[in-house]
């Protein structure tokens, strides 16, 4: 393998993984947007996804699609439960309380997600065919066109159900201002409990996606959602196109940073990059949810 | 608002009480087995860990030890003597095994005891067998655990020298002398890599890459992608699960011809399962446990390991694992200890230091005053996975 080719398969590698970052800190920033808070229970998301997945695949033998639907509900399920359970009822309480919570909340469903799956990864059949394809000398898995794919599908619909629906529209005044969307006659509560639901169902888009490449495992979380907030920072807390960009950007270094470099930094690399853009700059790549605002303006 | 929380706090410490009080409830049902019997039993203690990370493995031990210590009382006894078996969870932890020791040796006074699963639960534990003078049996690999000798601890499990060896000595034959080397960055990847970093050179092969993994990692694309820029000619891995499935399952993405040689940390049904078609091809060494009917009739372990298998999978319903045959080959070791030296402490010592030529799941023990590890390169098979079962390679 040449030195370009290489490079090549490291990109690859990395726009994979940045794929399924992205779309775990797309989740941190709708929720955050809402609420001020930061999820940590979004890693407990993606698992929880993955999880059900292939309980719905391997145990129950559904077809992939429907699996997938009932995976994603019930994750979203999941969100929609630890809202109403755990952060509804201390709705008056600082963020900083709330984000503790989450912290609780996650290490909670890590444990439930234990007792009933066991400490066993699982192996996920691949949506279709695993014969890797040849690009330039690097290899890609057909699988890996599914992640890009369901990946860009989620960011559309997203960005749709932002401009066209009325509860989207509803969601990003709340984003923009609390108080004066709740005088224009929002209902703030059902906003905070709508982001929490979809980004309890973009958490497990990302988890199913990726399961066939990486196992699902119940401790899973912790690092992917830990890697999802490093993409957050990244690309500027709070805006949608920057958890995106952060995401893709975060995964292509960690692949390259772990190639060139050594791949015993692999998750170092992501947390230098968090430290870094902490001390250098912490808007982050993207000004304050200038991108999702700006876009809204037009 | 605080009443909430309030009642959410007492909600988790009720929750916790009530999860201690399962945890006591099991642990004095497992001491209520006492047996009727007319001479004093013979008083053993184990530690496992038989909850907690290292589970997977503690759980086979507990029920291969419990499952022993009913065969031979059924049979008898050890010289009309009944065996009495405490077992203790240390959870993998090692204050909690440090606890159990205590408890064992001072409060129930066993004779000698078996145990831990992990490597460094027993390190922890050493010192306080040495000065209890208390026989332990270790059922954890590591090779600090009987290097330098400790008088009073044993290990039962193969040391990763040795499966270094057994993959060297695989590699001659087939005249590969140019390898990659990937570990996990756990102890047990980092042994792994301190051993072929010592021992290869000896036999004039060339590591050309090292790269690492954390056990977390969920991808293994861009240490591989090195990997193939190299002239390496196999690949050797040495992780314990899921980390190794998936280097197995990205060598085949990225199209890798080479072979693959994982540790004996694989020798599981698990690896299989998730590596699934990547699996195809892989070597490893391995205790013969996994390949016990396809050894030749005349092996010495064959008859054994085929016993064992049969009795464990017919009480637990279960396939056998190599955790338990540790526990297995400890339990046997201190038996014919306990015959051979009847109830005292110093003699059980002396007399399992003694033991020759047993034949256990591991291999074959003889352990001497300087070496209280037993076994060697011989203790180890090269096996492969053929459509999905181990199939075995060389003895």
């Amino acid at each position: 393998m040449t030195i370009t080719e290489q490079i090549l398969q490291y990109v690859l590698s990395g726009l994979v993984m940045g794929s399924s970052y992205a779309l775990i800190a797309l989740g941190f920033t709708i929720i955050y947007n809402g609420t001020n808070i930061i999820n940590f229970a979004q890693g407990e998301f993606v698992v929880i996804g993955s999880l059900l997945m292939v309980t719905m695949t391997e145990v129950y033998g559904l077809p992939m699609p429907l699996a997938f639907i009932i995976a994603v509900a019930g994750t979203a399920l999941v969100a929609f439960a630890l809202q109403r359970l755990a952060i509804h009822p201390l709705r008056n309480s600082n963020a900083m309380t709330l984000i503790i919570v989450t912290i609780g909340a996650s290490i909670v469903l890590r444990g439930i997600s234990m007792f009933i799956w066991g400490k066993d990864a699982y192996a996920m059949r691949h949506f279709s065919g695993e014969e890797p394809i040849e690009i330039f000398g690097a290899t890609i898995l057909p699988q890996s066109f599914w992640v890009f794919g369901i990946t860009i599908a989620a960011v559309v619909l997203l960005q749709l159900f932002y401009r066209k629906t009325l509860m989207g529209k509803a969601m990003l005044a709340t984003a923009v201002n609390k108080t004066a969307a709740r005088l224009m006659g929002i209902n703030v509560e059902n906003v905070l409990l709508i982001s929490f639901v979809v980004s309890g169902a973009l958490g497990a888009t990302a988890g199913i996606i990726i399961a066939p490449l990486n196992l699902a495992k119940y401790d899973a979380g912790v690092m992917l959602g830990l890697k999802g907030f490093c993409a957050c920072i990244l690309g500027g807390l709070g805006s949608s196109g920057g958890a995106i960009i952060g995401g893709i950007l975060l995964g292509v270094i960690e692949a390259l940073g772990a190639g060139l470099i050594s791949s015993s930094y692999r998750d170092a690399i992501a947390f230098v990059i968090l430290l870094l853009v902490l001390f250098v700059r912490p808007q982050g790549l993207a000004p304050l949810k200038e991108m999702m605002m700006g876009q809204e303006k037009q | 608002m605080k009443s909430r929380l309030r009642m959410l706090c007492s909600l988790a410490i009720i929750t916790g009480l009530a999860m201690a009080a399962g945890l006591l409830a099991g642990c004095s049902q497992a001491k209520k087995e006492k047996v009727e019997e007319v001479k004093e039993p013979y008083k053993i203690g184990a530690i496992f860990a038989v909850t907690g990370r290292a589970a997977p493995l503690g759980e086979p031990e507990k029920e291969t030890a419990e499952m022993l210590v009913a065969q031979i009382n059924e049979a008898g006894g050890i010289n009309g003597h009944k065996l009495e078996l405490i077992v203790e969870d240390d959870e993998g932890d090692e204050t909690k095994s440090l606890m159990a020791a205590k408890k064992l040796i001072e409060k129930d006074q066993v004779l000698a005891v078996v145990g831990t699963t992990t490597s460094g639960t027993t390190l922890a534990i050493m010192k306080t067998f040495e000065e209890a003078q208390t026989p332990l049996i270790s059922c954890a690999a590591s090779v600090k655990i009987v290097e330098p000798v400790n008088p009073w601890v044993f290990k039962t499990p193969q040391s990763d020298r040795d499966a270094v060896l057994k993959i060297l000595d695989y590699l001659e034959a087939q005249g590969i002398n140019k390898i990659a080397f990937i570990n996990d960055s756990n102890a047990y990847g980092v042994s792994g890599k301190i051993e072929v970093e010592a021992l290869a050179p000896q036999r004039g092969i060339e590591i050309v890459a090292k790269e690492t993994f954390g056990g977390e990692d969920t991808d293994m694309t861009p240490q591989l992608t090195r990997i193939k820029g190299t002239k390496a000619q196999a690949v050797i891995c040495w992780g314990t699960n899921p980390g190794p499935a998936i280097v197995a399952r990205n060598m085949k993405q990225l199209k890798m011809s080479i072979p693959l040689i994982q540790s004996h940390g694989v020798a599981n049904a698990k690896f299989i399962e998730l590596a699934g078609d990547a699996a195809e091809g892989v070597l490893l060494p391995s205790g013969r446990l996994i390949v016990a009917e396809q050894l030749p009739d005349g092996h010495p372990q064959k008859q054994m390991l085929v016993d064992y298998k049969t009795a464990y999978t017919g009480k637990y319903n279960k396939p056998v694992s190599t955790f338990g045959g540790h526990a297995y080959d400890a339990i046997k070791i201190l038996a014919g200890a306990l015959e051979r030296g009847g109830a005292d402490k110093a003699k059980i010592r002396d007399e399992i230091e003694n033991t020759k030529n047993f034949v256990g799941t591991a291999g074959v023990f003889n352990y001497s005053p300087e070496d209280h590890y037993g076994l060697d390169v011989s203790a180890f098979s090269m096996v492969g996975i053929k459509g999905g079962q181990w199939q075995l390679v060389s003895e």
